[in-house]
């Protein structure tokens, strides 16, 4: 990778995980640069023909590296900082059944 | 009712709000700000720079990290002015912040000046965050993205925009690939490929569309920006040195998988001829990596939601119309930088700084200052139309296409299902086309796809791109994609 | 036949089954107007007895028989509505609809406020009541459109799209006119007969005929969310939703409608307003809209919102549509006043002009729709 040179008092790795899977990341990288660099290059299935998707503009614009953070999903892996122990999973947007008076 | 109210006290109005923190949006932010008004410069980023100058984040930044951006004391010089207003409370800099929508004056929300309404690029907003900002004046700034045209196999993993790979390098330090292909057509596949091999990736071939020819017509324009010259040179010389072969007139027609079926792994080359037809060749390369881009389009959603007349631009682009004050056909909105034309970094700080200065009302006052930005406006724009036309999107790409090519990546539809709404299903324009397919119609919201389906729309009608089939494609609520809930908090 | 939109592309379908030549001429693309601006509601429930109930019970028996076979083309899903009321009121009021409308034929279970999630298990638990109505139905309309017009043209209709109307010839003698052609940018079309099916424009199509037609837009917004797995099974909207297609009110009426697509898409409406064609997007429309939907499925308020559309829906002003001959000009038909449930009565309305115009008897009496009740009118 490209040289870097480490900033005092900034943790150079941080660990995350996606689906359960442990990961490393330099401090200040997107998540999308994350996976990247852990040789994973997708982590989303299209709704229809289940094909994979990872990373495709880079820049926001294009919605294929939807990826699901610590809960929240619909996170744009190539925009979202990457933070430690943030779980990651490659599960879309789902709404869960009614059971506690219907209230959010 | 479950939607919660912010408590955040309806923000003052600030007399210029710019939407952009790239090259333009700097500019404007700069020179509204030092002409006394009090400005707040609302950027999707993180850091300020845009996609022109993306940067590692600065709180884990190296000394070099600066290498390889051009003007980057362009940048920094700009920067500094800015944190300087910001410190006088001049400037307001709302980072990560995306616009999704606009309301002009005078519009339902009863306000006498611009409303723009605030959601957090990533993730749920926070208290702290203003959901509306109001403005007398409005600079948008939006920039631009690599245009894409669909190819079998593109949405393999391992294909990614030319712009993507670049912003991974220069925000991130990542590597998007080993063995690289850039394609597509345009100088900016140059940087890309260069960017790629100095930091260790093999690029076995830079393939451009166009005929190095094509620029024959333009010498006496491309004389008259040497820079511009002087910089496509510095990346030749590059290239060569890396042994990066850059052929011209060939196409990435094909993308095949690996043996996992899950990511790219092979391309196939095609050549275009002088007709324009494409001819099969038998050669296929090698690689994990291919880089794509076939110019630029603006992004045009603020734009559009803020009611501004468009045109198509000689890339067949939609752009903004705008006056020689950069003021769009809406009074008080102001735009600037690829939002007007595809043009470069240049063109949009002298576009920028005028439409600062015009907002800030001062043109009267900055007569010399005024004349040589409209001068070096013209100058740039030259040359940009000189760039436009000697890389244009071959005009039969349809070719390549298979009918199982996806058109629209994010509604999965594939060419035959176009192919069929025009002819069968009588889709004689890009919105019908649209409604009928599902192009443009999930995720992205036709960023992707909305040129290639505008294109075919027209194709099929054996008439030209006009700025009918475009405008339904450029987006207009929600500018951004928001949670249902952030749509009640104000 | 004027308007290539649901309208108009099912009277060319079923003229061209009984044999007449069709020329259908439109302003703009296939279904640029009202039918690419709604959800594709086949509803009953909506329906208060009496003509518009007995149109919408002829259409279903069309949509599940004579077509039948082209159901997939077009999306057809018989998804069943589910109408709910959050108060008591409106629970009284809702169970008294029910029954009128099972008078009439309409399949409407009453389902208890328990129950309920056992059919939507999203929506919000405390309901005052709910009916099921498993005849309520939804079809893609750009693909209805642009299939039944594929269907006509087979049969020998010509479609010519961005061609505008501007006026009509007439042949006037003492005891009355008669269209005898149609005038257009591109030229006059002669021909016997003229069917108005300009949805919310058709009043400006009939001035040009010199007669009043009061039909004017009334603009609703619809909000669409991110794809998702099957989330919401049914139509469900508030009992609200059926005072409001049948009010008089001249301002903004919100009442909340929510349904999945197959697309996976939800869509989230309604509202009405009269605002002439102003598009422009009205934040304070949209929040209403999404505030009322909130109410009823709370858990949406985490989900996307993509985009939203406008259109207009052609208002009638006693709410029934206007459908059969003008006896002020000979030849001159109208097939438009739907409101919002053009898509839905679509096949009805031009079954029963083909009837009426080859000189048969009609499966429904016409009378209620005739654009004779507008006559005493004086045009504007």
């Amino acid at each position: 990778m490209v040289p870097e040179v480490p900033v005092p008092g900034v943790p150079a790795t941080i660990h995350l995980t996606l689906d359960g899977r442990e990961l490393t990341a330099r401090a200040g990288q997107s998540v999308g640069a994350a996976l990247t660099e852990a040789g994973i290059r997708s982590w989303r299935r299209t709704r229809h023909g289940g094909r994979p998707r990872g990373l495709f503009c880079g820049i926001g614009i294009c919605y294929d590296c939807l990826i699901t953070a610590d809960g929240v999903p619909n996170l744009r892996a190539c925009l979202l900082p990457a933070s430690d122990g943030m779980q990651l999973t490659s599960t879309g947007s789902e709404l869960t059944p009614t059971t506690d008076g219907g209230v959010a | 009712m479950s939607v919660q109210r912010s408590g955040v006290a309806k923000q003052p109005a600030y007399d210029v709000a710019v939407v952009g923190g790239g090259p333009a949006g700097l500019a404007a932010t700069a020179a509204a700000a030092r002409l006394g008004r009090r400005v707040v410069l609302i950027d999707a980023g993180a850091q300020l720079g845009g996609q022109y100058w993306r940067h590692a984040n600065v709180s884990s930044a190296g000394p070099h990290d600066h290498v390889g951006h051009r003007d980057w004391e362009v940048f920094e010089a700009l920067n500094e002015r800015i944190r300087r207003h910001r410190q006088t409370g001049a400037a307001v800099h709302v980072a990560a912040t995306q616009v999704w929508f606009i309301e002009p004056p005078g519009s339902d929300a009863g306000e006498p000046d611009w409303t723009l309404h605030l959601a957090p690029t990533c993730g749920a907003p926070d208290d702290r965050m203003p959901r509306t900002v109001r403005a007398d004046r409005l600079i948008l700034c939006p920039g631009c993205y690599d245009r894409q045209l669909p190819i079998p196999g593109w949405d393999l993993p391992g294909v990614m925009a030319a712009g993507g790979v670049q912003a991974l390098l220069k925000g991130q330090r990542t590597l998007a690939g080993k063995r690289a292909v850039v394609a597509g057509t345009g100088p900016f596949l140059l940087p890309v490929a260069e960017q790629l091999a100095r930091n260790g990736a093999r690029v076995v071939a830079v393939c451009e569309a166009s005929r190095i020819g094509n620029w024959g017509r333009h010498l006496p324009t491309v004389a008259r920006t040497p820079s511009k010259f002087a910089e496509a040179a510095s990346y030749g010389w590059s290239l060569a040195r890396a042994r990066v072969p850059y052929r011209t007139g060939t196409v990435v027609m094909r993308i095949e998988a690996d043996s996992s079926g899950e990511q790219v792994g092979a391309v196939k080359l095609g050549r275009l001829g002088s007709d324009g037809r494409l001819r099969e060749s038998s050669e296929s390369l090698d690689v994990d990596l291919v880089a794509l881009g076939w110019g630029f389009t603006p992004a045009l959603e603020l734009v559009s939601a803020a009611g501004a007349e468009t045109r198509v631009d000689v890339d067949q682009s939609l752009v903004a119309v705008v006056d020689e004050e950069q003021q769009s056909t809406v009074a008080g909105l102001y735009i600037a930088g690829e939002a007007t034309g595809v043009g470069g970094a240049q063109l949009a700080l002298a576009e920028g700084e005028l439409a600062g200065i015009a907002a800030a009302d001062a043109t009267h006052l900055e007569r010399s200052r005024v004349r040589a930005l409209r001068r070096e406006i013209r100058r740039l724009r030259a040359f940009a139309v000189a760039m436009q036309r000697s890389h244009p999107v071959p005009p039969r790409w349809s070719e390549w296409l298979t009918p199982e090519t996806l058109v629209c990546r994010c509604e999965e539809v594939a060419y035959a299902q176009v192919s069929e709404a025009t002819s069968d299903l009588a889709a004689t324009d890009a919105r019908t086309l649209k409604l009928l397919t599902r192009c443009g119609m999930g995720w992205c919201q036709g960023h992707v796809c909305g040129f290639a389906t505008a294109t075919l729309a027209a194709a099929g009608q054996a008439r030209q791109l006009n700025a009918e089939d475009l405008r339904p494609l450029a987006k207009q609520f929600p500018c951004a994609p928001i949670r249902l809930g952030s749509l009640l908090e104000h | 036949m004027i308007g290539a939109g649901a309208v108009g592309a099912a009277c060319a379908y079923f003229l061209t089954r009984k044999g007449f030549a069709v020329h259908v001429v439109e302003r703009g693309a296939v279904a640029a107007g009202s039918s690419s601006a709604g959800e594709g509601n086949l509803l009953v429930s909506d329906k208060v007895s009496g003509p518009e109930l007995e149109l919408a019970l002829y259409s279903r028996a069309l949509w599940e028989q004579e077509l039948a076979q082209y159901g997939e083309l077009w999306e057809f899903e018989s998804k069943g509505g589910l109408v709910v009321a959050t108060s008591a009121q409106a629970g009284r009021a809702l169970r008294t609809l029910a029954a009128e409308q099972r008078q009439r034929g309409v399949d409407a279970r009453d389902v208890e406020p328990d129950a309920v999630t056992d059919h939507e298990p999203h929506i919000r638990r405390g309901l005052a009541a709910a009916v099921h109505y498993p005849q309520d139905a939804q079809v893609q309309p750009m693909l209805l459109t642009a299939h039944l017009l594929r269907l006509a043209r087979a049969a020998g209709a010509v479609v010519s799209t961005g061609v505008n109307v501007t006026g009509f010839e007439v042949q006037a003698s003492t005891e009355s006119r008669r269209v005898v052609a149609v005038q257009t940018s591109q030229g006059t079309l002669a021909c016997e007969q003229v069917i108005n099916a300009a949805g919310p424009w058709a009043g400006e199509i009939a001035t040009m005929a010199g007669v009043d037609l009061p039909i004017r837009p009334r603009r609703g917004f619809v909000l669409v969310t991110e794809p998702l797995p099957p989330t919401i099974n049914h139509k469900v909207y508030a009992g609200e939703y059926v005072a409001s297609t049948q009010s008089e009110h001249l301002g903004l009426e919100v009442s909340a409608v929510i349904e999945g697509t197959k697309a996976g898409t939800i869509l989230i409406g309604s509202s009405r307003e009269h605002v002439g064609f102003e598009r422009r997007v009205s934040l304070p429309v949209l929040r209403a809209i999404a505030s009322a939907a909130l109410e009823l499925f709370p858990r949406l308020a985490g989900v996307t919102l993509l985009r939203s559309y406008a259109g207009f829906r052609p208002y009638s002003p006693d709410h029934l549509p206007v459908v059969g001959p003008d006896t002020r000009l000979k030849g001159l038909w109208h097939a438009t006043g739907h409101e919002g449930a053009g898509i839905g009565l679509s096949v009805g309305t031009a079954k029963l002009i083909s009837q009426a115009m080859a000189g048969e008897g009609t499966d429904m009496d016409l009378a209620p729709f005739s654009p004779a009740r507008f006559e005493a009118v004086a045009p504007a």
